[in-house]
Formats: C-alpha cells, sequence, structure tokens
C-alpha cells in the first residue's frame, strides 16, 4: 500500500477506469520484501484482489467521513473501515500534517517519509506541548430578519488561507485604527482583537505588522500602540500562538532592549515603554511560554548578553535589568546576582563622574542604579520568603527541594514554570551552578541569603536595607540597624541641572570610608563577602595596586577629610581586621529620608578622562554608554581592569 | 446486553406500557420465538395479490424452513421447539399464518404482500447480526433457492455457503458472447417505440445491465464483463454513478463475496413502475424474440408495478427514480397513516399572568387574542387524521412537565408570524476549536442547553443562558440537606459544580448522534461503538448504555413525548426502545443500506428513517410495520424533519436536494433545488411555514414551504397512481440563502419564538 509504482502509468492506459491501480510490480516488490516469491499469475491475481479490497475499504471509510460531517476522508475513517471489517489498522498515519511522497529516482519508487522517532527522548521531554485550545460555543446573530446584518452576504472565503474580503476588510480597519490617531479608536480595536474568535486567519499578518517594531523606534507612540496590539493577541483567549510566540517575543524584546532611536532625546519617556514591554514579555511567558521550548532560556540569555556588553547603552541594560525583574526573582538571581559585582563597576563609573557632559549618562545610570535596586530588593525578599517557608518544611522533617513551593504559594508566577528550570545543559544554568557548588542544603541556589545580603549590602548600603527591612526579618543575620547614621554624607547637586526634576534622581555622595580590609583598593572590600559566599570573583586583584583617582574633580578635598572614619554599619558582618581606608561614595537620594544612610558606590577603575570631547551637540545624537564616561571601548577592553564577561 | 435500569417515568406509568402488546414484540428473535407473541396484525397491506406469482406458497414455507434451519444452526433450541409446534401444524395449510410467523419471527419487519415477504423476510434478517436464513427444501441441508446471508465480513467464513446460494441463481447462464447483442437490441426497440412509451421502458436498461453484468461476472467472463460494462455504462442514468464505481470495481466472482451492495442488488427486487401499455409492448417485444435471458431476468430480479393509465413522462419517472431497488411498489404507501397530531392535554394557564406580561410587552393584544383563540380550538377539536390518544402509550405528564407546557404556550404568544415577508433572524452558534471533529449537535426545544457529540468520543453540553450547568450532590452530601425545606430542589445542586459547560465521557468511538429529551432530564448519544447512551443532565453522568446494534449506530433521536427513542445505524436495521428498558421494543428493517438518520412524527405514533439505499421509509411504531417508502433521492438521506402539523415530511441527501412528502397520500410533492452539497439540517418553523435547510456547503436556505404545499393539486388520479407533476418552481420557493463563514451547518433549531438557531464548527 505504501510503494506504489508506475501507477500513473497503469491510469493512462485504462482511462476508463476511475481509479488508481496497484501495478503488479509492486505487488511482486511487497511480497520479496516479505520473503516471498511469486509467481505472474499469482502476482496478477493477488494484485487484482489488492486493488478492489483496496477500493472497498475506501468505499467504506468515506460513509464515516460523511457522518463525521467532514469532506476530508482522513486516516482515522479509512483505519475504521479496516477494523470493521476485521482488518488490522495501518498504525503511524494519522499525523495532522500531510505526509510527504517521495520519489526515489533509480528505482521509479514512491514512498512517504518515515522518519524515526526517537521515544526515549519523547518520553523523557519535559516540554510537554500544551493542549489544544478548548472547544468552546459562540453564538453572534449572523442575519437579523432575514437580512444581512453587518457583512454583505456571500462574502466567504473558500479557503481560509487565502484571506477573506471580510477578513481582509477586518485587518485593514484593525491596523488603521490602532496604529490611526483616534485613542478611542484604538481602544475599541484593541478590545476587538483581544476578544475577537475569528481572526486565527489574520495572525501572521498581525504578527508581521507587529514586527515592524523595528521600523519606527523612533516613534515611541507607535512603538506603544504596536505592544498593546502584541497584548491584546496574547490575551485572546481563541488565538493559538504556537510558534508566533518567538516573533512576539522578539519583537518584545526588541522594545526592551534595543538602543531605540526615540532614546536619544532625553525627553522621551522610553523608559516607560521599556517598563511596559518587560512586564509584557513576562505576561506572554506566563501564558504562552510553553509553547516555544527553551524560550524561558533564550531570553535570559539574551538578557544577560546585553547586561554584560558595556558597549551597550545604559538604556539597554535598563531594559535587561526591568525585563530580568518581570521574569522573576529567579531569573534575577540567576543572571543579574551573579552579574552584579562586574557590572557595578561600569555603573558606578558612571555615576562618579561629575562633569556636566556627563549629566545625562549619570541620568541614565541612576535609572540603571534605581532598576537592579528593585530587581534585588525583590530577590531578597523573595529568597527570604522561601527560605522560611522551607524551614517551616523542614520542621517537619522533610527537607523541601528549595523554595519553589513557598513560592508558588505565596506568589504564583513570580518564579519560572518547572519546565524550563529543570531543563539542563544550557549555558546560564551551567554557569551558574558552577558558580553556586558548596551550598548542601539547597543545590540550586549559588549563594545563600545571608551572603548574598552582605554582599548585596556592599554595593547598596543602607538604601537595601531600608527597603529590606520591611520585609521579614531573618534570624541568622539581622539585616543592619539604621542606628549609624552617616557621619559624612554631602549632598551633591552636581548634575541635576541636566535631570528631569520629575524623575527625583538620587543624589551622588562623596564618602571616605575606611576599610577593614589590608590594601587600600576598593575590590578587596569586595571580596570579603565573596569569601563568606565561597565564590570567587571575578575581579582580577592586579586592579588593587592600581591607585583609584576621580576622574571628576569637583569634590576634591573629600577624600581627605573623611580618611580614617568607619561609616558603614557594613563592618558589622565583616568583623575582619581593619585596613587601609578606601573611598566608597554614596549616594543620598533626597527621597530617602533622614535616616537614609546612602548608597555607596565603589569603583576600581582609573579615573576616566574628562569628557571634554564629548561636546553636548553630539552627545545629542549619541546614547549614554558606560564605556563613554572615560575612554574609547577598545582601550576598556584591553586595560587590566578589563571586565570579566561571565559569557 | 448488561444494561442498568432506568427510571424516567413513573411506576405506574410503567405497568401501563408493560400491559400493552406494544411490549411484546420485543425484536429481539429470542424474544420474538419464546411463541407467546401475538403477531402484529398483518391488516390492509397483505390483500393486494401478488403481480408475478411464482409459487408463493412455497416460498413461504421455505422461509419457514429457513428459520427453523437457522435458530437449529444457532442453539435456540427452545425457539426451534415453539416455532415448530406453532409452524409444523400449519405446514402445508395455512399460508397467511406463516407469513405472519415469518414477519413477526423476524423482529416485526412489515407484513407486505406475499410476493413481496421473501425477500424483505431475508432482509429481515439483517436484523440480527448472526442471522443467516438458509431457506432449504424439507429437512436436508440441500439448499436450494434464495437466502439472505448479509454477510457482516465478520461471519464471512460462517455464511460463505450461504452467499453462495444467493449467487447462483446466476448459473443459468447463455452464451456470454451474445449478452452485448440482447442488451442492444432491447436498447433499439427501447429506440423504435412511440416516445410515451420510450421514458417508461427506458427504466429497464439499468437493472437489466447491472444483472447481466453480475451474470457475467459471476461466470467468470471478467473479459466479457469489462466489455459490456465499458459499452454500455455510458447509458445509464448519472444518479446511478455511485453504484456503477462499485461494479465497475467488481470483475470477479470472488469479489461478490461479502459485498453489500450486490447482495442488496440480489437479494431485492428491484422495482419498476410501467403503465400497462408499455408493458404489453415490452412483452410482445421479448416474446417475439425469444429472448430468454432477458425475459428471465425480467422474471427473477424485477418486479414490475404495473398501472393502469398513461405512460409516465421521463421527468416523472426521473423524479421518483434513483433509489438502491427501484422505486416503491404503490402498494406499500398505501396503508392509512394516521398523521393528525394528538389532543394537547388541557392545562390551565394562568390567564391573568400571561395578559399581565403581554401588556408590559409593549403590548400588541389584538394580535395575540386571535391566535390564542385559533390555538386552543386545534387543541380541543379531535384531529381526524389523528391516531387515538392511546395508540401509542404516552407518560403522562408530570407537574414539571405542566410547567414547562405553560412556558411553552407563553412563548408561543410572543411568537413572531413568519411567511416570505418577515424572514426569521438567524443566530448562529459556532464550535471553535472543534478541530474538524464536531460531528453532532442538538438543541433543547426551549434553546436554553446545546450538546455536541465530537470524534473524540465525547459529549459535550454548553449552557446557552448565564444559568450554569449545576450537578446533583454526592449521595452523602444529599444526606445533609433539609428535606423538608422549600428551595430543596435549589439545594440539592451543588454550586461547586457550576459551569457553562460538562463533557460526558463514555463511548468509545466518534459520537454520531445526540438528542435531548423534551424534558431536558435525559441526553441521548449514539456512537460508532455501537451503543445509544443515556445520559442524565442532572448528575452529568451515563445511565444506560443500550447495546443491540452491534455496528455503529448513526443516529438517535427522543420522542416528542419521550420515553421512548429510535436508533438506526449501520446494521440497517433502526430500533425503537424505551428508556426504561434495555432491549428494543421493535426492530425496524427493510433498508436496504445504513439507516443514516432518524425522526419521529410530532404525534410519536410513526417514525421516519432515511437510509443510505436513498429511500425514506415510514414505521408505524404500534405494529412495526413500514408504511411509506419514499424514493426519489439520488444519494444518502442525511436529514429529516416533520411539519409541525405532522402531514408532510422533508428529507434532505448528499445530493444537495431537498424533497417534500405528503405523508397521507404518500407522494412527493415539492422538489427544492438549490444547494451544491449534502444537506445535514431541516427544521420547519414553530408554524411551518418556513423549511430552514443547512447543508455542508457553508449556506442556510430559507423555503416557503407553505407556498410548497399549497401548489400542489392532488387530484384524484395522481392521488391514485402517485404520479405527479412536481412544478418546476423551486427557484420561487427559495426566499433567502445565508452564507456562513467557512462554517458548515449542521444543526438547525426555530425557538419558541421563531429565531432560527444555526450551529455548525469553524473549519479554518
Amino acid at each position: 500500500m505504501r510503494v506504489c509504482r508506475g501507477g500513473a502509468a497503469a491510469m493512462a492506459d485504462r482511462e476508463e477506469r476511475r481509479f488508481a491501480e496497484v501495478p503488479r510490480e509492486s505487488i511482486r516488490l511487497m511480497a520479496e520484501s516479505a520473503g516471498v516469491e511469486l509467481s505472474d499469475d499469482v502476482a496478477a491475481l493477488l494484485t487484482e484482489d489488492v486493488c478492489y479490497r483496496l477500493r472497498e475499504a475506501t468505499q467504506n471509510s468515506s460513509q464515516f467521513m460523511r457522518h463525521a460531517k467532514r469532506r476530508k476522508l482522513t486516516v482515522e475513517d479509512f483505519n475504521r473501515a479496516l477494523r470493521w471489517s476485521n482488518v488490522e489498522a495501518v498504525c503511524g498515519y494519522g499525523a495532522q500534517d500531510t505526509l510527504p511522497f517521495r520519489p526515489i529516482k533509480e528505482g521509479d519508487l514512491f514512498f512517504v517519509e518515515d522518519r524515526e522517532v526517537n521515544l526515549v527522548e519523547l518520553a523523557l521531554a519535559t516540554n510537554i506541548p500544551k493542549g489544544c485550545a478548548e472547544t468552546m460555543v459562540r453564538v453572534q446573530v449572523s442575519y437579523l430578519d432575514g437580512k444581512g446584518n453587518l457583512e454583505p452576504q456571500g462574502t466567504v472565503p473558500s479557503a481560509v488561507q487565502t484571506l477573506s474580503d471580510d477578513l481582509l476588510k477586518y485587518y485593514q480597519q484593525i491596523t488603521r485604527s490602532i496604529l490611526g490617531e483616534d485613542p478611542h479608536l484604538m481602544k475599541v480595536a484593541l478590545l476587538d482583537l483581544q476578544s475577537n474568535s475569528k481572526i486565527a486567519a489574520l495572525l501572521p499578518y498581525f504578527v508581521y505588522v507587529i514586527s515592524g517594531v523595528k521600523s519606527v523606534s523612533h516613534d515611541l507612540e507607535q512603538l506603544n500602540r504596536l505592544l498593546h496590539m502584541v497584548k491584546s493577541l496574547v490575551q485572546n483567549p481563541y488565538l493559538y500562538l504556537g510558534s508566533y510566540v518567538r516573533s512576539l517575543v522578539s519583537s518584545v524584546m526588541y522594545c526592551i532592549l534595543e538602543p531605540l532611536a526615540a532614546s536619544i532625546n532625553p525627553l522621551n519617556d522610553h523608559w516607560t515603554l521599556r517598563d511596559y514591554a518587560a512586564l509584557l514579555l513576562s505576561h506572554i511567558f506566563w501564558t504562552h511560554g510553553d509553547l516555544v521550548s527553551g524560550l524561558y532560556h533564550q531570553i535570559l540569555l539574551s538578557l544577560q548578553k546585553v547586561l554584560s556588553d558595556p558597549v551597550r547603552p545604559l538604556c539597554s541594560h535598563y531594559g535587561a535589568v526591568v525585563g530580568l525583574h518581570a521574569l522573576g526573582w529567579k531569573a534575577v538571581e540567576r543572571v543579574l546576582y551573579p552579574h552584579l559585582p562586574a557590572y557595578w563597576a561600569n555603573l558606578q563609573a558612571v555615576l562618579d563622574d561629575y562633569s556636566v557632559s556627563n549629566a545625562q549618562v549619570k541620568a541614565d545610570g541612576h535609572k540603571v542604579y534605581g532598576a537592579i535596586l528593585v530587581a534585588v530588593e525583590r530577590l531578597l525578599k523573595m529568597k527570604a520568603l522561601s527560605l522560611s517557608v522551607n524551614a517551616e518544611g523542614g520542621i517537619g522533617g522533610l527537607p523541601r527541594p528549595g523554595g519553589i513551593m513557598g513560592c508558588r504559594e505565596s506568589s504564583p508566577g513570580l518564579s519560572p514554570p518547572p519546565e524550563p528550570l529543570s531543563e539542563p545543559g544550557l549555558g546560564i544554568a551551567s554557569h551558574l551552578h558552577a558558580g553556586g557548588a558548596g551550598c548542601p542544603w539547597e543545590d540550586w541556589t549559588p549563594v545563600p541569603l545571608p551572603a548574598m545580603y552582605c554582599e548585596l549590602y556592599s554595593f547598596f548600603g543602607d538604601s537595601l536595607a531600608v527597603r529590606f527591612s520591611t520585609g521579614p526579618s531573618l534570624g541568622n543575620s539581622p539585616p543592619a540597624p539604621l542606628a549609624q547614621p552617616p557621619t559624612t554624607r554631602k549632598e551633591l547637586p552636581g548634575g541635576t541641572a541636566n535631570l528631569d526634576t520629575a524623575r527625583k534622581m538620587p543624589q551622588l555622595t562623596a564618602n571616605l570610608n575606611i576599610s577593614p580590609r589590608q590594601d587600600g583598593s576598593p575590590h578587596g572590600e569586595l571580596t570579603a563577602p565573596s569569601m563568606v559566599s565561597g565564590r570567587s570573583l571575578a575581579r582580577s586583584s592586579s586592579s588593587s595596586s592600581v591607585q583609584r583617582s576621580r576622574s571628576s574633580s569637583s569634590r576634591p578635598g573629600q577624600r581627605p577629610s573623611g580618611l580614617s572614619r568607619d561609616v558603614f554599619p557594613k563592618a558589622r558582618f565583616n568583623p575582619l581586621p581593619a585596613g587601609p581606608p578606601i573611598f566608597s561614595f554614596v549616594i543620598g537620594g533626597r527621597q530617602m529620608g533622614r535616616r537614609c544612610q546612602g548608597r555607596r558606590f565603589q569603583t576600581t577603575f582609573t579615573p576616566s578622562q574628562p569628557l571634554s570631547a564629548v561636546s553636548s551637540r553630539t552627545y545629542a545624537h549619541k546614547l549614554p554608554v558606560i564605556g563613554r564616561v572615560g575612554k574609547p571601548v577598545r582601550r576598556w577592553t584591553c586595560s587590566q581592569y578589563s571586565l570579566h564577561l561571565p559569557l | 446486553m448488561a444494561a442498568v435500569q432506568d427510571a424516567p417515568v413513573e411506576a405506574d406509568n410503567e405497568k401501563e406500557i408493560k400491559t400493552e402488546t406494544l411490549n411484546d414484540a420485543a425484536g429481539n428473535h429470542a424474544s420474538a420465538a419464546g411463541g407467546v407473541i401475538p403477531s402484529p396484525p398483518v391488516a390492509s397491506t397483505s390483500s393486494s395479490g401478488p403481480a408475478k406469482a411464482g409459487g408463493p406458497g412455497s416460498e413461504e414455507q421455505q422461509t419457514l424452513m429457513a428459520v427453523l434451519q437457522f435458530l437449529k444452526k444457532n442453539n435456540f433450541v427452545g425457539a426451534v421447539d415453539v416455532l415448530r409446534r406453532e409452524a409444523g401444524i400449519l405446514e402445508d395449510s395455512d399460508e397467511s399464518q406463516g407469513q405472519e410467523l415469518a414477519a413477526s419471527a423476524l423482529g416485526g419487519a412489515e407484513a407486505g404482500d406475499a410476493t413481496c415477504t421473501l425477500s424483505r423476510a431475508s432482509s429481515c434478517t439483517t436484523s440480527t447480526p448472526a442471522v443467516a436464513a438458509a431457506p432449504a427444501k424439507g429437512a436436508g441441508e440441500h439448499c436450494s433457492t434464495l437466502s439472505a446471508a448479509f454477510g457482516k465480513r465478520k461471519e464471512s467464513g460462517e455464511d460463505q455457503p450461504d452467499v453462495n446460494v444467493v449467487l447462483s441463481a446466476y448459473s443459468q447462464q447463455g452464451d456470454p458472447a451474445l449478452y452485448q447483442g440482447y442488451y442492444s437490441g432491447l436498447k433499439k426497440f427501447v429506440e423504435s417505440v412511440l416516445d410515451c412509451h420510450r421514458a417508461e421502458l427506458s427504466q429497464l436498461f439499468y437493472p437489466l445491465f447491472v444483472h447481466m453484468y453480475l451474470e457475467l461476472v459471476y461466470n467468470n467472463h471478467e473479459t466479457e464483463a469489462k466489455a459490456f460494462f465499458e459499452k454500455f455504462s455510458g447509458d445509464q442514468e448519472c444518479y446511478y454513478q455511485d453504484d456503477l464505481r462499485v461494479l465497475s470495481g467488481l470483475t470477479k466472482k470472488e469479489h461478490m463475496k461479502g459485498n453489500e451492495t450486490l447482495l442488496d442488488f440480489r437479494t431485492s427486487k428491484f422495482v419498476l413502475r410501467i403503465s400497462r401499455d408499455s408493458y404489453q409492448l415490452l412483452k410482445r417485444h421479448l416474446q417475439e424474440r425469444q429472448n430468454n435471458q432477458i425475459w428471465n431476468i425480467i422474471q427473477e430480479h424485477l418486479y414490475i408495478d404495473i398501472f393502469d393509465g398513461m405512460p409516465r413522462s421521463k421527468s416523472q419517472i426521473d423524479s421518483m427514480s434513483g433509489s438502491l431497488a427501484g422505486e416503491a411498489k404503490r402498494e406499500a404507501n398505501k396503508a392509512k397513516v394516521f398523521y393528525g397530531l394528538l389532543k394537547e392535554p388541557e392545562i390551565d394557564v394562568p390567564l391573568d399572568d400571561e395578559d399581565e406580561e403581554g401588556e408590559n410587552e409593549e403590548g400588541k393584544p389584538k394580535k395575540k387574542k386571535p391566535k390564542k383563540d385559533s390555538m386552543g380550538s386545534k387543541s380541543k377539536k379531535q384531529d381526524p387524521n389523528a391516531p387515538q390518544q392511546n395508540r401509542i402509550p404516552l407518560p403522562e405528564l408530570k407537574d414539571s412537565d405542566k410547567l414547562d407546557k405553560i412556558m411553552y404556550m407563553k412563548e408561543a404568544t410572543k411568537r413572531i408570524r413568519l411567511g416570505p415577508e418577515s424572514l426569521p433572524s438567524i443566530c448562529f452558534y459556532t464550535f471553535l476549536n472543534a478541530y474538524q471533529g464536531l460531528t453532532a449537535v442538538d438543541f433543547t426545544d426551549d434553546s436554553s442547553l446545546i450538546a455536541g457529540g465530537f470524534a473524540d468520543s465525547t459529549v459535550r453540553v454548553w449552557s446557552v443562558t448565564p444559568k450554569k450547568l449545576r450537578s446533583v450532590k454526592s449521595a452523602a452530601d444529599l444526606n445533609l440537606i433539609d428535606k423538608e425545606s422549600d428551595d430543596v430542589l435549589e439545594r440539592i445542586m451543588d454550586e461547586k459544580s457550576a459551569s457553562e459547560s460538562k463533557i460526558l465521557y463514555g463511548h468509545s468511538g466518534p459520537v454520531y448522534g445526540v438528542s435531548f429529551s423534551p424534558d431536558r432530564n435525559y441526553l441521548l448519544s449514539c456512537s460508532e461503538d455501537g451503543t445509544v447512551r443515556l445520559w442524565s443532565l442532572q448528575t452529568f453522568t451515563c445511565l444506560v448504555g443500550y447495546k443491540g446494534h452491534n455496528y455503529p449506530v448513526w443516529d438517535t433521536q427522543f420522542s416528542p413525548y419521550g420515553y421512548y427513542f429510535i436508533s438506526g445505524g449501520h446494521d440497517r436495521v433502526a430500533r425503537l426502545w424505551a428508556t426504561d428498558h434495555y432491549q428494543p421494543l421493535r426492530m425496524f428493517a427493510g433498508h436496504l443500506a445504513d439507516i443514516t438518520c432518524t425522526q419521529f412524527h410530532p404525534n410519536s405514533n410513526y417514525v421516519a428513517t432515511g437510509s443510505a439505499d436513498r429511500t425514506v421509509r415510514l414505521w408505524d411504531i404500534l405494529n412495526g410495520n413500514c408504511v411509506r417508502i419514499f424514493t426519489g433521492h439520488k444519494g444518502p438521506i442525511h436529514s429529516l424533519a416533520f411539519s409541525p402539523n405532522g402531514k408532510y415530511l422533508a428529507s434532505g441527501a448528499t445530493d444537495g436536494r431537498v424533497l417534500l412528502w405528503d405523508i397521507g397520500h404518500g407522494l412527493m410533492i415539492g422538489e427544492l433545488k438549490g444547494h451544491t452539497d449534502t444537506v445535514y439540517s431541516l427544521k420547519f418553523s414553530r408554524d411551518g411555514e418556513i423549511l430552514a435547510s443547512g447543508s455542508m456547503d457553508n449556506t442556510v436556505r430559507l423555503w416557503d414551504s407553505i407556498k410548497a404545499f399549497d401548489d400542489i393539486e392532488t387530484d384524484d388520479f395522481t392521488a391514485a397512481t402517485g404520479h405527479i407533476h412536481l412544478p418546476e418552481n423551486s427557484q420561487e420557493l427559495l426566499l433567502g440563502t445565508y452564507m456562513t463563514k467557512s462554517t458548515p451547518v449542521i444543526h438547525l433549531h426555530f425557538t419558541r419564538r421563531n429565531l432560527l438557531l444555526a450551529a455548525g464548527a469553524y473549519n479554518p
């Protein structure tokens, strides 16, 4: 049955027959393959019988099709007919998609491709496909009083592949109103897109429109509208997005990560767009992430890539951070947290630059800073929560794996579904696991909470503590109390002129700090918490010998004045013998309130050059980039203080 | 045959049923042979004399013997004894008694006139899957005549000898080389006769062609058979294409075994209606030519129904032919059919309440008053054509039924009067994400629920009102509730189970038919797995699985009064069931191919079945007789609808045509052409003014049924002969064509207020 040879020729011979015939040679061939030699007579007889039985089965199967009220005869119908006539059914051809019928040139053979299926792989596959959408019934008034209600009669597609006039009109109206001027119309269109059950055929077209984000990156408004369109499509319960998820995600990621042309003008609020896109990304991921296997890791990878690329503008970094944040605290823990020490240095350099020309960069830097802080804060909170739940479970005598359960219960949706987590062998996971060796009580967590807190505290100082103080307290490592007010904290007005006041940018304060470490380098201090966590930091120790000097000379007198004072309560966590003093800087955010310790920045970079080369005019055409703070990128990378990039 | 007893009707009701004769003729042959059955009245039909009696007496005996033999073969010893006792006495005396026995023993099939009994009886044997009646002469095993072993191939091994017997009728042969000459001789003769006779005599071509071809094949003249087929197959009417295709594939004697189409053709006589003049012409011609071959075939395989009067025209013939076994005999449609409606029980409608509502409804009290009056008078006067009220025992009305009736009457007063000027609005219920799997749909009468049968063996029920579907609490929870409280009916429902839809699992094959009970408490579904299942819509569980059809069941339908239901399937037998009996009450055998659709008459005394043999049959539930055979469709019939007044029947088939039938006269009265694909659904509006048809071609069409019924002139002649001139006006009758959006229409329903609901699955 599977091998038909020269069937067409037989057809041509006897045109009066309106059915296909299996030629004698095929029968003989099949007999041979079964190890039987057929004589001519037998083959002829068999051939005729086979043809007849085939026709009979086909005729019988057609009644199953008729009663199923279909036009298409399926393999299942044929098998039913076979089963009712006590013939074994033909297995393996029930696939919905068409089976390619292949010829072999030499043998004049035709066969259905029958690829081998790796059952083990199939059985162990973790990305179990989402079931088909639920069957549902919708009602609409089609014809009122026997007259066409809205649409003219008779404009029905013969096949949906070729777009019907109705659909085409719908498509035009929808795109026009979404991308048009009228906000009310847009709202209506979006709502319809969200609830219309019959636009499955239009999905590829809409996805195509949305992929147009790349061409309108100068127009925030259009980008916004397209993102809204994504949201509507994602929320439409009747649409099965399938592999279009990938395309939608890439469009959304574009809005999150790309240095959009609209970002050049600092007045454009592209930050909100990125926030929205990040939210959308997480929404797509949580609702449709299982449609595409490995999507989670792909997203994480691209976010990490952006984050670790110093050439990228700060707004891209911002996007990466909010993207990670939106993907849940585990994503933050896996990607952002291990990357923080390396990134921190760059960021600090930006924030430490007080030159006027750096103001915009710094403002962007503060944005990133704020995003990181929010992400990290939630990371700590969620982690603490998961630990406490874990501890409760531990009392019961059953050690639960990690805090996943607790997390799920308390805040569903904050941790990725188990599928992507359990998928091994991807770059990030292995990388993260390598860093997290030696933590016996949480095998999936690289860093225990106290150590993590310590390390983060070393970055953020009390600004973290303040925000964190509302969270659950931890018995073993109480967060630093706010007992010690900063002794030397000064408000620096630097950069405020360029800042959007509405944004309430935190101010930077330069501090002199006496490090408990022996060497005077600031990163020496960083290694202290890293030793607690058993993590080897990427920072090269050679940088310690380099005397750090500030590029901005706006407050040169600060450093010596605060030289001998131990300002930070961090020392409590780090009861190491005091070393030579190091410099640190604190941003005293205005919104922090009086009791705030402020944030401390450290940098291990040599002071950047004054930004005289970059005029304010050319600056307007460039986007804030960390590397542009002091020196060209290439020098950066070849310098001995280069970042260690984990990827 | 395990089944769960269910008690949908009260106990006394059940008792009443049991005393009726209805219950006695349970179609199962074992019980039928139990001997206690009063045989169904043979009544009016048996009197008509055979047109061509080839010794009916002996045939009867043979049938009897065949049954005996079969029973013996299958070890129904008790049955054999009983039958012996009864028949042995009568062996050589009472012909009609034997006939009765044969008919009744075979499951209450119709007891027709003598000549056809044999063929019918043999076709009846298909009713029980293992039956193979092998008529034999005397007590020996030597078989000589017809037998009907519809060897469902499952039993083919066992049945083969019988099949051989069937086909052996072809063994007498002439010279194969002469067949072409015979046929073309006849052809030449028919072409030479007067025009008025030509059309009638042309009817001979197809059955002669088929039988001659089969004779050639049977006698292993393969090349001659092929040549014969090629030469003359082009002459046949186009509506026999499907059958010809089957034939053309069949070139070997071996193929004939187990080919159901052939067995049908062979075992049932092809019926032709020819006027006496034409028949005389033909007879004279054949006798002159000494053309014995053709004469033999006509004698053996054809039944020529001769009538006196004008020969029919080509169009008249075409409109009636097309079925697998020719036209219906005139006698077959002579029985009296009580098509009138039963008297509605008088229910006191709280009038004041209704008046209030009427005024609230931006009142049109003027219009309502006369309507209500007319309705009232209609229900009070006994329709002369109606069956006796208790002809079929019907379940008594429960209080809830009465409430529903009141609701119905209230709704009816708000009904929109439809007509060519005021067409109904159409609401379309689209099944989304059905993945080509939707196979059947039904609405409840009050349009509150919709059920779908799916190819994945599930049945799904949706509520189309805001009221969600709730199931009754579990037994443990039910113990806790206060049974005395007023709202106990509310309290037994499990609020937690409320949802918009429920899925019923139980079948093991595609569900081909679903039907709600009129009281909305039950749902029937039939499936490829051969069972009909009864589901409770209170608990959403399966109550009974009715096993009897051993082959796919294509359709099932509840009686308009509940309690009874009909099912029909691949085994060519329609069965009448009562919900509380796990065995069928009646088996209706006679169709020559699958029963594809079933429908109850509004008065519940009759059922109509449509079949793949391209006929519609109407069966009397009381005695199991076939009272009407409607031929004229050219393809398998997939939809049936009775007009609300019970007088007319509409049927739709794969050929895209809808035919209208007058039940009382047994006449075709209309042909509605327009659809281009199978008509899967038909429905009359509540008052019968509009016929809606839904088709695979993604359209709903509305037809002016009043005009279609009025235009027909039924003078005495047409009534007597059944030869009508169909007015060529189907385009005038078409009131509108309404396209769906890539959605085949598989069900239609008029709400009580005459809003048309259509349903189908979106097929992207």
